[in-house]
């Protein structure tokens, strides 16, 4: 599917224009390729949901912390404490001399300044560290969103320039662009991650705000790969068509015949893998985080606010505190879930012949 | 700058008079159509349908199938596709019937019809009736025929012939096996060996040498000719009354679809069947069959025998097929001779002759109303305001008037 | 046949030690290591000196973290993994080969019961889904499907327990076994229906994550058989459309089901990490994410290298299922 923009229609139009005229006339029933994959995208119900949820979660992460920054004035790590008297149980078993076993409750009242239930300041109440959890979920979303945007990108970039690469030259390029695409695939990606994560978080010389950057690095040097052996595959696929003979025959330079034939056709598939890789990002993103890898605290992530309800810290919070961990899991859900929706919806609209 | 200012508009006037649709309005087509499939699914998965309500009289005992009347509509999105609207033609016992049109003009949806074969849920057969006679002369309207009830005449009375070998077969089952499948499935007390012996006995049938190791082959092992003649040796394993050959060699090479058509003919007298064969080859109409029904738009334009289609068309558009077949009235030098323009859009069909704005005769009237069927001889049909009632030519001055 | 495989399986080994080198350069630049982060508090509080721990790293070998020493130390690690010894594990005090093979079973029984589950449910709703195309049941398989990939497995975690082991209190919370209990020691199955209680909600975590995939897997490719010509052959041959689904289009559906299916099989030995982690549960992941927090390189090691070759073996036991299964593909 040649997407080929209005523009360059419009261009072919004025070329031919008596040609173009009479032809079009009695034949065709001109309409863009982008409009029509825009008009197949917006068709199915299942994208506008997707892309209602996108900027439902664009607006909230990064229009959100102005607003709170503008009214309220404050940020992610302000600290609230909110006093209350909460009625603290312990319980316990023992054996009794009867040899049976016994329960055995203490009932306490303690005062306690954070976690605070949701209020009319505090939607969402406020956490183990009196940050007011409402708050914090825009911050983490805007951390989330940023680093599966910026890892998508220059993930896309590098599999462009070395499947291109191994497509285009073929021979010993391809031999060694694709064994390195081998070796990388076969990595173990979580337990790498985790491996990379420590690494960082460990070394002193690294600012804790610095850690993200080489998180960022780590995402895309897993992830490159995907991109690359589409590019590749694509590539070899498109040499063998027509056109790209034809344009042999026109005598451009094979750098012009990469940029300006092979890449534009293979945009739609790389559209579509990189807008359904945005989730997988954010999931990655989230589990370090949750294993206390990611973003390091006192900023926030969605997945360190889920791992406060980690019931091997206690089962207090996964219990009682559901305003602490839900909100950050379903938002995790509705992005990545939006990002299948539009990644699906767009695969669609760009191919209706592989319609799912 | 015109053409700029009306792709803004989204609509070249000449080409046809819709404008683009919406999405809101692929929208409302979308939701109309899931309603009209819904009420038409739901007569089709009827159960327990008592044989009356499908029993019926043929026009002409002489008839294995009748068409009458058969409209096959398609509801897409973007609208509905007439693809058979208002065909009636007849298949005589033991007679070779061919369909020619050009691509899209609905000949296979019509034979898929009679298969009722067509792509549910988007397609549906929405009106007339396709009477089919069986072997006690029992008659059957195949459009009011439970799901169920047609499984037993498919592959049975009626087979088919398809116009892709390479990939008409399973790749994965063993000709053999793809072949014992339908001995067994309407052989009554037929066994494995049963099967087997006829499935050998029609693959030698239909001119194969190595019989048992085709009957052992998986289909990519073997070539496209052969494909094709496993194709109509499965056909024929269940003595049909009916064949229908659909574009059976437009895929193969030109030396073996002499080899195949021969094959078919000398089947047909050998089965004392008959046969549908859709084709857009008038060399093969030619050769091959009794009676010619030629399509257009969904639309039977012209039938006749062969003789009357090929020595004395009336259609202009027949008239126009025959001139563009290579080799027919071309001296050397001569350019080909082409129809020119291209079957109008088949959402919103006007309702003049669809032929109107490509035909060289075309008159006043044309373009305002459908011509009607007439007659010129008792086999001979054509739809054309160029002729009166009775067959005679119009005289210039009535073709004036008008 | 054979000259391909031999030809993979050169390819694969051939990955695999690249797999280890890098594997291996990223492990000994953890800065910190095992020898660090035992020995801190004993260096803060003066009751060892940084000669102690010195000795004490080069007694394991990570003293030397130049290029070269790192090399060295590589070549030493190669030799003695390809006679089967991944070194010692610091952390659980036993050769790596032993955790493994300790630790694996579990991992792989909640897996492949998973895995069975996965194929039991999936299969069928994705083939029930592109039969009846765009219809409700369809839509509700396909977002159901891309729920499951979009839950983080420790979310999902979270709110089973939350529902089912605090609320209702159907299940333990986490763990194998229930620690107040006492059982004798052959009460076998006792010991083994309290250890099935506790794997059920980790079960139901990785088969609601999994049995999206396999549902619009199925799916697709079966909706791509069924638009085939061979199977409007199958109908025009007057068979049900039971037959017709189930043998002539399932059949050509196996294919690429079978072929990715048998491809995972290695990977359920790989343990699921943050899930185990979540529920507590003494399998192979949860031990290796243990282990890569406190820098126990030699088990670090070893664990990614077996979680490569599992990944090596997959993508050959598919490629040969492949040619076992598609009578296309030549077995010559």
């Amino acid at each position: 599917m040649a997407l080929n923009t209005e523009n360059e229609k419009k261009q072919n139009y004025t070329d031919h224009q008596d040609y173009a005229e009479t032809e079009a006339e009695q034949h065709f029933r001109v309409i863009s390729p982008s409009r029509m994959v825009a008009k197949r995208f917006f068709k199915s119900k299942l994208s506008i949901v997707g892309l209602i949820m996108i900027i439902f979660v664009f607006v909230f992460s990064f229009i959100g912390p102005f607003i709170v920054d503008a009214t309220w004035g404050y940020k992610e790590t302000e600290v609230f404490k909110i006093e209350r008297t909460t009625d603290m149980v312990t319980m316990a078993q023992f054996t009794g001399p009867d040899g049976k076993v016994y329960d055995y409750y203490d009932k306490s009242q303690t005062q306690v300044l954070f976690k605070a239930p949701p209020s009319f300041d505090h939607w969402l109440g406020t956490d183990t560290s009196g940050f007011d959890i409402f708050t914090r979920l825009m911050y983490g979303g805007r951390i989330s969103l940023t680093i599966s945007f910026i890892v998508i990108f220059i993930e896309t970039i590098l599999g462009i320039v070395l499947g291109g690469l191994a497509g285009y030259y073929g021979k010993w390029v391809d031999q060694i662009i694709m064994r390195v695409v081998d070796i990388f695939a076969c990595l173990p990606g979580m337990p790498i991650l985790l491996v990379l994560s420590a690494t960082i978080s460990s070394i002193e010389s690294i600012p804790a705000e610095h850690r993200i950057y080489y998180l960022m690095g780590f995402l895309t040097l897993m992830g490159w790969t995907g991109v690359a052996r589409v590019v590749r595959g694509q590539i070899l696929m498109l040499r063998e068509q027509e056109y790209m003979m034809a344009a042999e025959t026109t005598g451009i330079k094979s750098i012009n015949k990469i940029m300006r034939h092979l890449v534009p056709n293979t945009m739609p598939q790389l559209i579509v893998s990189a807008t359904l890789g945005l989730g997988g990002i954010i999931l990655y993103e989230s589990t370090l985080s949750y294993l206390g890898l990611g973003v390091p605290f006192p900023r926030a992530a969605w997945g360190s606010m889920i791992a406060l309800a980690d019931p091997s810290k206690g089962q207090e919070i996964l219990a009682n505190y559901p305003n602490m961990w839900v909100p950050a899991g379903i938002l995790i859900v509705i992005t990545v879930l939006g990002f299948s929706f539009i990644g699906d919806g767009l695969r669609d609209a760009f191919d209706p012949r592989m319609k799912r | 700058m015109g053409l700029l200012d009306k792709l803004k508009r989204g609509k070249i006037e000449g080409v046809d008079n819709t404008t683009y649709l919406t999405l809101k309005d692929e929208r409302r087509i979308s939701k109309e159509n899931n309603k009209i499939i819904k009420k038409y699914e739901k007569e089709n998965n009827r159960k327990n349908v008592s044989e009356e309500e499908y029993l019926t009289q043929m026009m002409d005992p002489a008839n294995v199938v009748e068409f009458d009347n058969l409209h096959t509509y398609f509801f897409t999105d973007v609208g509905t596709v007439k693809s058979v609207n208002g065909v009636s033609f007849d298949i005589p016992q033991g007679q070779i019937v061919g369909v020619v049109g050009e691509s899209g003009c609905g000949k296979s949806v019509t034979s898929l019809s009679l298969m009722r074969l067509v792509q549910a849920p988007t397609g549906q057969i929405v009106s007339g009736s396709i009477r089919y006679q069986d072997k006690d002369g029992k008659c059957y309207d195949i459009t009011k025929m439970p799901k169920d009830r047609m499984l037993k005449i498919r592959g049975k009375d009626i087979a088919m012939i398809f116009q892709e070998p390479m990939t008409s077969l399973n790749p994965v089952f063993k000709i053999g096996y793809q072949m014992d499948e339908v001995v067994l499935l309407h052989t009554e007390g037929a066994t494995p060996e049963s099967a087997k012996a006829r499935s050998i006995e029609m693959l030698n049938l239909v001119g194969i040498a190595a019989v048992e190791k085709v009957y052992n082959s998986y289909p990519h092992e073997l070539s496209g000719g052969m494909r094709q003649r496993v194709m109509i040796a499965m056909a024929l394993s269940c003595n049909p009354r009916l064949i229908i050959a659909d574009e059976p060699t437009t895929a193969l090479d030109v030396t073996i679809q002499a080899q195949i058509l021969e094959l078919l003919r000398d089947i047909k007298e050998k089965i004392n069947g008959s046969i549908m064969l859709i084709t857009h080859d008038l060399g093969v109409i030619a050769e091959m069959v009794d009676t010619v029904v030629v399509m257009y738009a969904g639309r039977i334009i012209e039938k006749g025998t062969v003789r009357e289609i090929f020595h004395n068309p009336k259609h202009p558009y027949t008239i126009g097929l025959m001139k563009s077949k290579p080799g027919s009235h071309n001296t050397k030098g001569d350019r080909l001779y082409s129809i020119k323009g291209q079957v109008p859009n088949p959402i919103n069909m006007p309702n003049h002759c669809y032929f109107y704005n490509r035909c060289d005769k075309a008159m006043g009237i044309c373009s305002q109303e459908y011509p009607g069927m007439i007659q010129f001889s008792p086999t001979h049909f054509a739809a054309c305001h160029l002729y009166n009632e009775d067959g005679s030519d119009k005289s210039e001055e009535e073709k004036e008037r008008r | 046949m054979w000259k391909y495989l031999l030809k993979r399986i050169a390819l694969a080994a051939l990955i695999l030690v690249g797999v280890s080198v890098l594997i291996y350069m990223l492990t000994m630049l953890m800065p910190a290591d095992y020898i660090d982060n035992q020995t801190s508090a004993a260096l803060q509080s003066g009751a060892m000196t940084k000669e102690d721990v010195q000795r004490l790293k080069e007694l394991y070998g990570l003293a030397d973290k130049s290029f070269t020493g790192i090399l060295k130390s590589y070549s030493t690690w190669l030799t003695s993994t390809l006679s089967g010894d991944l070194g010692h594990s610091f952390l659980y005090g036993k050769p790596v080969t032993e955790v493994l093979s300790d630790y694996i079973w579990i991992s792989f029984a909640i897996a492949f019961i998973s895995y069975i589950l996965q194929i039991l449910i999936g299969i069928p709703m994705g083939i029930k889904a592109s039969v009846n195309q765009y219809s409700a049941y369809d839509y509700s398989v396909s977002v159901f499907a891309m729920m499951g990939a979009s839950l983080p497995s420790f979310f999902l975690s979270a709110l089973l327990m939350n529902v089912f082991a605090i609320k209702l209190g159907l299940f333990p919370l986490q763990g194998l076994t229930t620690a107040t209990k006492i059982f004798a020691a052959d009460a076998h199955f006792q010991i083994f229906l309290d250890k099935a209680w506790h794997l059920v909600l980790p079960l139901a975590v990785l088969t609601l994550l999994g049995v999206g995939g396999n549902m619009k897997y199925t799916r697709t490719n079966m909706l791509e058989v069924l638009n085939s010509d061979y199977i409007r052959t199958a109908r025009a041959k007057g068979l049900s459309e039971k037959v017709v689904i189930y043998k002539h289009a399932f059949r050509n559906t196996m294919i690429p089901l079978v072929t990715s299916l048998s491809g995972m099989l290695p990977s359920l030995f790989g343990g699921a990490m943050i899930t185990e982690t979540v529920f507590a549960i003494p399998g192979i992941g949860y031990m290796a994410l243990r282990a890569t927090q406190q820098g126990d390189i030699p088990f670090i090691m070893g664990y990614n290298m077996f979680l490569a070759i599992l990944t090596v073996l997959g993508m050959l036991i598919s490629d040969i299922m492949y040619m076992v299964v598609d009578p296309r593909v030549k077995l010559s």
